[in-house]
């Protein structure tokens, strides 16, 4: 109890003394902070940067869709033997019909509908304007029940449109907002490899994935309408939707069975497909996200060390200072660990206000930053604040210990002869 | 306040009967190495002193009186030889079990005062409670009395370069009593002061010395090692005369 209570009173002394050193140097002072607010500006800004990166990240996985199984030729991700998916026989139009039905007689299937799509890039006009590079593909209307997507005016073709291949369409945000600036493109005609569409609906504005593909840059038709124009048999994917997200895993060993059969593939015969699924595509690409996440705070982490190294260098210079100080203290009892915990507080107090200003300076970045570039993916919350404050008070304690020991290990008698 | 000195022959003279053993030293040197050569601040000193003595110890320079000086106060350690401090064996004690008796047990004036340069007299004056774990208020007490004491009762917010040599030396004078110390070691306390406020802090010393405290008081003059009751002379670090000093 009472060494508890003698610890308070020199650490109320030992902040008391860092106040007054940092008011008296204050020039010094700030130079030094300053190195830890460069620091925790760079570190918090690069945090926000990597959340920001991760969020958008997940709303494009979102996009994929997570309860939509992919069936496709080639797999998601890197591959090296390329030789073994080459000669796999493409999906066609025709094994979504016997899927379907696999499914419907499998009783408690975990699948709920498949959808067919065949696409392909291609450009498309209206009557005095054409867009370029326009994902355009051909599905069914079911497509519907797999696609979350709002619509900004219309509606998907339905049933009859799309078994008849009625040469009708719809735009994706921007296609429609090249296409028919600031009017209505319901009703209007559009141009596809020459064959006329008329436009029946238009899809709300959904954003880019991984700032790669606008999935605004799109048209979408009947695939009976679709293969009038285009060859539907190498640019064909199926898509699954599945009942229970949770239970994914379970229905992709479902689809792979069910797709086996539709293939009529041979027990110990190897899939001549592959199941891709947004988590396949987080697999690939979570390693890729660390590691830009790591390169970033590694080199921000650099101006903190620096900021560190400069914490180091005035507790040094201050231990010398006040080195007859610290001979006067302890020959009026001031034991190792009171000299040790006097310099650590200066050296954290120093780094604190560097957190905080620094941690201002950040926010205000962060405001303006939100302010003339929306898109810019940032994201800034409370844990960064407490987690930068934690740096900077880590920052302190280690640059500051090593001229704090010195310090606490002062002969006294060396200490107090010192000039 | 001090009132003022009466000619130094007629001070009264009391001598207080010795207390109980506070320092015992036994053949006690020390020896500094400067690179290849061995300085010999000490060469076997042997010294008791009891509570309510008043000692001076005088000697040239370089005869080794700070070097002694530190050692009975614990600030230094004896290269060979014994010491006992209130009947304990200082030399076997670690750093902090020796910040521990500096702080209760010992007080120290130095030459050069030694205050904190941007605290007011009364925080100084608190600094060695505040290691001994004193909460605020009653450390503020002490200090204030201590101060009083040494006659700077009005000078409690001041800070050193607010104050003058003679008054800072009686801050640390009331620094050093603060902790109510079985001893009071001063190096030269008047070394940076002009005679007569030299003198001042003397009479000081004889003030308190009379309220019963015991004092060792380092000194090259004469004048002001006249004031105490005893008398040892250090020479190359031999004690080479150790005598009452009279009227
Ligand atoms: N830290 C040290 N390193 C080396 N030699 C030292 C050290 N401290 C003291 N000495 C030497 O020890 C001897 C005694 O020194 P000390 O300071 O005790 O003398 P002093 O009697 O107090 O002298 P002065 O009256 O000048 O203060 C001197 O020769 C000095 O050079
Ligand atoms: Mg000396």
């Amino acid at each position: 109890m009472k060494t508890l209570a003698r610890f308070y009173y020199e650490f109320a002394e030992s902040v008391r003394i860092a106040w007054a050193q940092i008011r008296a140097n204050k020039m010094r002072s700030v130079l030094t902070a300053l190195g830890v607010i460069i620091g925790i500006v760079a570190v918090t800004l690069m945090g926000t940067a990597i959340r920001g990166i991760d969020t958008g990240f997940n709303d494009s996985l979102a996009m994929l869709g997570d309860d939509v199984l992919y069936v496709q030729k080639w797999p998601w991700g890197p591959i090296e033997d390329w030789w073994n998916y080459v000669n796999r026989p493409p999906i066609q139009v025709a094994d979504a019909e016997r899927l379907s039905r696999v499914i419907e007689n499998t009783p408690n299937s975990l699948l709920e509908v498949v959808v067919p799509v065949a696409g392909r890039g291609a450009s498309v006009k209206a009557s005095d304007s054409s867009v370029d590079g326009i994902y355009v593909f051909g599905t069914t209307a079911d497509y519907a029940r797999i696609s979350g997507v709002d619509y900004k005016e219309g509606r998907l073709f339905n049933e009859i449109e799309s078994s008849g291949g009625r040469s009708v369409c719809v735009l994706g945000y921007d296609v429609a907002e090249a296409l028919f600036p600031g009017r209505s493109a319901l009703g209007g005609t559009v141009r596809v490899g020459g064959h006329p569409l008329t436009i029946i609906g238009v899809f709300a504005k959904q954003g880019e994935f991984l700032g790669l593909i606008s999935f605004d840059n799109q048209l979408v038709m009947p695939l009976n309408a679709y293969r009038k124009m285009f060859s539907i048999r190498r640019s064909t994917d199926l898509r699954v939707k599945v009942k229970d997200k949770t239970r994914l895993m379970q229905a992709k060993e479902e689809l792979v069975g069910a797709m086996r059969r539709v293939r009529g593939q041979l027990p110990g015969e190897r899939d001549n497909f592959t199941i891709n699924e947004q988590q396949a595509f987080k697999a690939v690409l979570d390693p890729v996200k660390t590691a830009i996440a790591f390169a970033g705070l590694f080199i921000t982490g650099l101006s903190l060390f620096v900021g560190a190294i400069g914490i180091m260098n005035i507790t040094f210079v201050s231990v010398k200072e006040r080195t007859k100080e610290i001979g006067t203290r302890k020959a009026l009892g001031a034991r190792r660990r009171t000299i040790l915990l006097q310099f650590l507080i200066e050296a954290v107090s120093i780094c604190l206000i560097g957190g905080t200003v620094g941690m201002m300076v950040s926010y205000t970045v962060f405001l303006g930053i939100q302010f003339q570039f929306p898109w810019f993916p940032v994201q800034f919350s409370p844990d960064l604040v407490v987690i930068s404050m934690l740096v900077s008070v880590v920052t302190g304690i280690i640059s500051g210990f090593a001229p704090a020991w010195g310090a606490s290990r002062l002969d006294p008698v060396v200490a107090l002869r010192y000039e | 306040m001090i009132p003022p000195p009466p000619p130094a022959a007629h001070v009264p003279r009391t001598v207080r009967p010795p207390g109980p053993l506070v320092i015992d030293i036994e053949d006690v040197t020390k020896l500094y190495r400067m690179g290849a050569e061995i300085v010999h601040a000490l060469r076997g000193v042997a010294l008791k002193v009891h509570r309510n003595e008043y000692m001076a110890i005088m000697g040239p320079s370089g005869s080794g009186k700070s070097t002694l000086m530190n050692m009975l106060g614990c600030l230094d350690t004896p290269t060979s030889g014994h010491y006992h401090f209130n009947g304990k064996d200082v030399s076997s004690m670690s750093d902090d079990e020796l910040a521990s008796i500096r702080n209760r047990e010992i007080g120290f004036v130095f030459q050069t005062f030694n205050l904190l340069p941007r605290s007011t007299s009364l925080h100084n004056v608190e600094l060695p409670l505040i290691y001994a774990g004193l909460p605020p208020a009653a450390r503020r007490a002490r200090a204030r009395e201590a101060l009083e004491n040494v006659g700077l009762g009005d000078r409690m917010l001041h800070k050193p370069n607010e104050l003058s040599g003679g008054q800072r030396q009686r801050v640390a004078v009331a620094r050093a009593l603060v902790n109510h110390p079985s001893i009071l070691l001063a190096d030269e306390p008047t070394g940076n002061l002009d005679s007569k406020t030299g003198e001042e802090i003397m009479q000081l010393f004889d003030q308190l010395y009379e309220q019963g405290n015991t004092i060792i008081v380092v000194t090259h003059e004469e004048d002001i090692a006249r004031h105490a009751r005893r008398a040892i002379r250090l020479h190359d670090g031999l004690i080479e005369s150790d005598r009452m000093t009279g009227n």
